[in-house]
């Protein structure tokens, strides 16, 4: 086999890994913040997804290894684990996580092909078939009288056996769906701003969520496993967006710092539209998704039927990745015009 | 009601009009797609297609008369670029027509050859030098490998001799990436 | 003087492995028993032979002359017999065999009359096609011959020469090894380019890996009576790519399709100028040249190399260990895999690399594509190589040609970094491998439409000659029998008469040839000839008849 005959000690499994590695602090801050159901989800998540997976390479007639260990799926499941509310019933986790492997990987063909974000797609399709469910979210353990134990938490998630007194007294709505709610009561943002579900600036517990996410961030970032570019134009464009409203109408609109410490934003920025396989390829396109995807996720909370946009708009990015690419496309060398003399 | 109607006929007279005027001003000469199909062609000029010729063929192709999966030559990869050429759909090659074949040249057996010019007069396109009672050789460098000298000659000299590969002529071939061995 | 540097894009950091080889001091390989001359060791057409088999040539004496202005001529390493000029295994990782020239050498060495040339008082014509006729190409890999690229052409002067001392590839080491040893010849050989080239500034780009080169090089640049640069470089590869070099010490990037002349840069390896500097001061054609051996060896060293010397005699030569998995000619990035150890050692032959499964661990199976894009971090071309991979695998090579596929130096850096472990240089290579056939089978079938054209017309043309002439000539006899007096009376015959006169005419005379064409001496024969000829008859029906009758021994079967 030709050359070359040295390779870079790289691997996909070492790049999911740091990715996972990355998540860590994300979910021990949901644990300490939120109580142990996240454990549970993200325990079911990732069986169910390894089963699918394994399921689907058998049946596409490829071998186990090494596609199995690559960690792709298992990456895939902690991402829609983490987008779901934690004290979800199983069967939503399940489906939700069967979709995004089977489907929105495996039929699209499989490890590199898939056009969408599989996580985003499970979500998507979950938030549009079950929107109850999709609302049992743990509330802050600052904030619950009686937080539930790992135990407790199994048996909500795998249904039955708990009073709906019990659950209503452990869920809570997000603090984007207090602020929509809020709205649509044509409360304005300050008073909203006044429940105790929102904190200093983000939502009560939310806020370090998302500070344990940057970490997450910025740890990959400084490892070269994402670059600058879509994470950046993620956030500025969220920032940007909301700024924008904020300052149009303060009373109707969330601040922007708000927006930015909202679940899932910073999830977003750095774990999901940063996917490879469903971004941009080219540094301009990544700052034209990100800054895209940022926006979409403002337009749709703010005008949208749902409170968290993050999803919708990476999906709608993804569609407009091939058309990004082709015209961002750099300069390659001895095309750019600099055959002139440089400044002496 | 008769205004609109008025505008209807206004329109359609004066589009009919623009139009008739330009296919008289930008009338093309000749006929442009099958020259187009004919670049596609691989000009071997065989015949195994059912027309005298590739030009013939690619003119039947334009006049919709003929099919695209009729060139053995081409191969698939010629069927598809006509698909694509067309805006129709590929169809897998005709094998009425002949199977492709590699590459070959023709070879005289100068022992054999008794100068009766039949291969000569066969050849579509030039590529046998000779005269009448002297001796035929083909120049390999101009043969396309149509076969048609090989029936006519009356002392069966003829043989086609695929083109080895060698050195200048060697192609890298498509990475295969084993995943798993099935046997 | 420190000369500002620009960076080029992308590139990356590799172990280097140059301590391995560059410790020891250069050693002169023993002359091996047989020398293999590969008549094509260039870019250009191959040299033609010019010896035959039995001669004894000697040593630096022409065995290949050059075959066209892109050219070089190849002359044989040492003195001897020539043993056979015949098909013969080269170092290509095809392992097709090659026109070669076989040489038994006598081990007396003998050289021709050294002819040093006085390159200032030639006319530069003269000189360069001295310099094809002394088999000068470019050592640096690409084996372009050096004639041509010694050509200013019609801007009668290139300004900046560039001498590429950078050797970015880890584990080769021979042009340290030159310019740590040979500085003063490389700038002769400078001096004799910069003759040529009329080049007015004159770079060495060294990496910076390389302190002792740099200080050798350095000194010899301060005894000469012209300026040369000798400019350290950072240690990346590929530093030492041509364009990448041009555009480290320029900041000019060779525009896309054009070559490093056309903005005023010609690039020439160190080894290349020495090998100038043999021949012009020294009358020597370039038949040998400086090879690392190095890998899976005992003794990794620096070898100088006559050229047709089998590898196996080297590796030999460096201390063969148990446990090699291969050989490469060149570096591991873009090294290929030679098919056997028999091949000899060509012009290109800058390095040969022993594998073993611990320097060289087996590559693992490749994943699919991710979509990372480390690969176009990495890309000293700015290209897009995941792009090109995927266009090259669809076959979609319109696409990938738009994507700048020919611009690709094909440094093996985006398969270097690839998580998946993809062999992207491997489908860029196909790719073009089969861009550059199917452009030729297109030029092969627009010429066969021309004959086949041009056929027509003139079979064409026959008809309609042929059909004139037939009807000049029936008007002419048409004609003739009007003239002819009417022997019939006064009434003029009517056109079918004539034309049944004329046939009539014509019946006459194909009845008279046959007539005198047939044998004349079956009729009237004397007695003894015919008696002659009944014998010979008798005897044909006998064996005839014989014929006609199973033989005794098929009769006895059962």
């Amino acid at each position: 086999m030709p050359s070359p005959f040295i390779l870079d000690r790289s691997s996909v499994t070492q790049v999911m890994a740091w990715v996972l590695a990355a998540l860590l602090p994300g979910v021990a801050a949901y644990v300490w913040l939120f109580g142990p159901a996240i454990l549970v989800t993200l325990a079911l998540a990732t069986v169910t997804a390894l089963a699918a997976e394994a399921a689907m390479l058998k049946a596409r007639g490829y071998p186990a290894r090494p596609f199995l260990t690559d960690l792709s799926a298992i990456v895939t499941a902690w991402l829609l684990a983490l987008s779901l509310p934690a004290l979800a019933p199983w069967w939503l986790i399940v489906t939700g996580t069967l979709f995004a492997i089977v489907v929105a990987k495996h039929l699209y063909g499989g490890l590199g092909q898939n056009i969408f974000n599989p996580a985003m797609v499970g979500y998507a399709v979950l938030i549009v078939s079950f929107p109850v469910q999709m609302t049992q979210w743990p509330g802050p353990l600052a904030l619950t009288e009686t937080p539930l134990t790992l135990a407790q938490s199994a048996t909500v998630i795998f249904g039955g056996g708990v009073p709906k007194a019990t659950l209503d007294a452990v869920t809570m709505a997000t603090p984007l769906d207090a602020l929509r709610t809020g709205l649509l009561q044509q409360l304005t943002v300050d008073e909203i701003m006044t429940q105790p579900v929102f904190g200093q600036f983000g939502g009560v517990g939310f806020e370090w969520l998302a500070a344990a996410f940057l970490l997450g961030g910025l740890l990959l970032w400084a490892l070269r496993i994402i670059s600058w570019q879509v994470p950046l134009a993620f956030l500025a464009g969220i920032w940007l967006a909301a700024g924008f409203l904020h300052f149009f109408d303060a009373g109707r609109f969330g601040a922007p710092w708000f927006h930015l410490f909202a679940p899932s934003v910073m999830l977003g920025a750095f774990f999901i539209a940063t996917d490879p396989v469903s971004g941009a390829t080219t540094p301009r396109g990544k700052l034209i998704f990100g800054f895209g995807a940022g926006l979409l996720t403002i337009v749709i909370r703010t005008w949208g039927g749902y409170p968290d946009g993050v999803a919708f708009a990476i999906l709608l990015m993804n569609l407009s990745v091939p058309l990004i690419d082709q015209y961002t496309q750099p300069r390659v060398y001895g095309t750019g015009g600099r055959g002139k003399e440089p400044p002496a | 009601m008769i205004a609109a109607i008025l505008v209807m006929v206004g329109l359609a007279v004066a589009i009919g009009l623009v139009l008739g005027w330009s296919a008289i001003r930008f009338k093309v000469e000749g006929n442009p797609l099958a020259e187009k199909i004919d670049a596609i062609l691989p000009q071997t000029q065989c015949g195994q297609c059912g027309f005298p010729g590739c030009r013939p063929y690619a003119e039947a192709i334009a006049r919709g008369e003929a099919e695209i999966n009729q060139c053995p030559p081409g191969g698939e990869e010629g069927v598809k670029k006509l698909a694509e050429l067309l805006g129709v759909e590929p169809k897998p090659l005709d094998e009425t027509h002949g199977t492709p074949k590699p590459k070959s040249v023709a070879f005289i057996d100068e022992q054999l050859c008794i100068g009766c010019t039949l291969c000569i007069q066969a050849c579509p396109v030039d590529a046998i030098v000779g005269a009448a009672k002297q001796m035929h050789t083909i120049v390999a460098a101009e043969c396309t490998g149509c076969e048609l000298c090989v029936a006519p000659c009356p002392v069966d000299c003829i043989s086609m001799v695929p083109i080895a590969e060698d050195l200048p002529h060697w192609k890298w071939k498509y990475p295969v990436i084993e995943l798993k061995r099935v046997a | 003087m420190s000369r500002k540097l620009f960076k080029f894009k992308g590139g990356v950091h590799l172990p280097e492995h140059k301590a391995e080889s560059n410790a020891r001091p250069i050693h002169a390989a023993p002359l091996p028993g047989k020398l293999v001359i590969p008549l094509r060791q260039h870019i250009g057409n191959p040299a033609k032979p010019v010896v035959e088999v039995g001669e004894r040539v000697l040593k630096g004496q022409m065995i290949g002359a050059a075959d066209g202005y892109i050219s070089a001529a190849v002359h044989a390493s040492s003195s001897g017999i020539v043993t056979a000029i015949g098909p013969a295994a080269v170092p290509h990782i095809s392992g097709l065999p090659d026109l070669c020239i076989t040489l038994s050498t006598d081990g007396r060495d003998e050289w021709i009359a050294h002819a040093p040339l006085d390159y200032q008082a030639m006319a530069a014509a003269d000189l360069r096609m001295k310099l094809r006729d002394m088999g000068i190409a470019g050592l640096g890999g690409a084996v372009f011959p050096s004639a041509v690229k010694l050509d200013p052409g019609a801007a009668h002067s290139c300004p900046t020469l560039i001498i590429n001392g950078a050797e970015c590839e880890p584990w080769i080491t021979c042009d340290d090894m030159l310019m740590r040893n040979r500085a003063g010849e490389i700038l002769q050989g400078v001096a004799v380019m910069r003759h040529l080239l009329g080049s007015t500034e004159i770079l060495v780009g060294i990496e910076d890996n390389k302190p002792e080169a740099l200080a050798s090089m350095r000194a010899a640049a301060a005894a000469l009576d012209f300026t040369v640069e000798v400019v350290a470089v950072p240690t990346i590869y590929p530093a030492g790519g041509a364009k990448q070099l041009i555009e480290t010490l320029t900041g000019k990037q060779v525009p896309s399709g054009k070559l490093s002349t056309d903005i005023g840069i010609q690039v020439f390896n160190v080894g290349t100028a020495y090998a100038l500097a043999c021949a012009v001061h020294h009358g020597e054609p370039l038949i040998s040249r400086l090879v690392t051996v190095t890998g899976h060896v005992l003794r990794p060293q620096n070898v100088e190399v006559l050229i047709g010397t089998p590898m196996r005699t080297l590796i030999a030569l460096a201390g063969e260990r148990g446990g090699s998995t291969g050989v490469l000619m060149g570096g591991p990035m873009m090294g290929m895999p030679m098919p056997d150890l028999e091949v000899p050692v060509v012009k290109a032959t800058n390095c040969i690399l022993v594998k073993s499964n611990a320097l060289f661990p087996p590559l693992p199976k490749a994943l699919p594509c991710i979509r990372c894009t480390r690969c176009a971090d990495v890309c000293p071309a700015a290209l897009q190589p995941q792009e090109l991979f995927r266009f090259a695998k669809a076959g979609d090579f319109g696409r990938a040609q738009e994507y700048h596929l020919f611009d690709c130096i094909e440094c093996g850096c985006c398969s270097y970094v690839c998580p998946s472990h993809i062999p992207l240089v491997d489908f860029y290579r196909y790719a073009k491998s089969e861009i550059w056939a199917r452009e030729k089978d297109k030029r092969a079938a627009d010429l066969a439409r021309e004959r086949h054209e041009f056929r027509e017309f003139r079979l064409a043309r026959e008809k309609k000659e042929k059909a004139e002439k037939l009807a000049a000539k029936a008007q002419v006899k048409r004609a003739e029998l009007a003239a002819a007096p009417a022997s019939e009376g006064a009434a003029v015959p009517s056109e079918a008469d004539a034309k049944k006169a004329l046939i009539a005419a014509a019946l006459a005379r194909a009845q008279a040839k046959k007539a005198e064409a047939a044998p004349k001496n079956t009729d009237h024969l004397p007695p003894g000839t015919q008696r002659e000829i009944e014998e010979i008859e008798a005897r044909r029906a006998k064996i005839r008849e014989l014929a006609r009758q199973p033989l005794e021994s098929e009769e006895k079967k059962p």
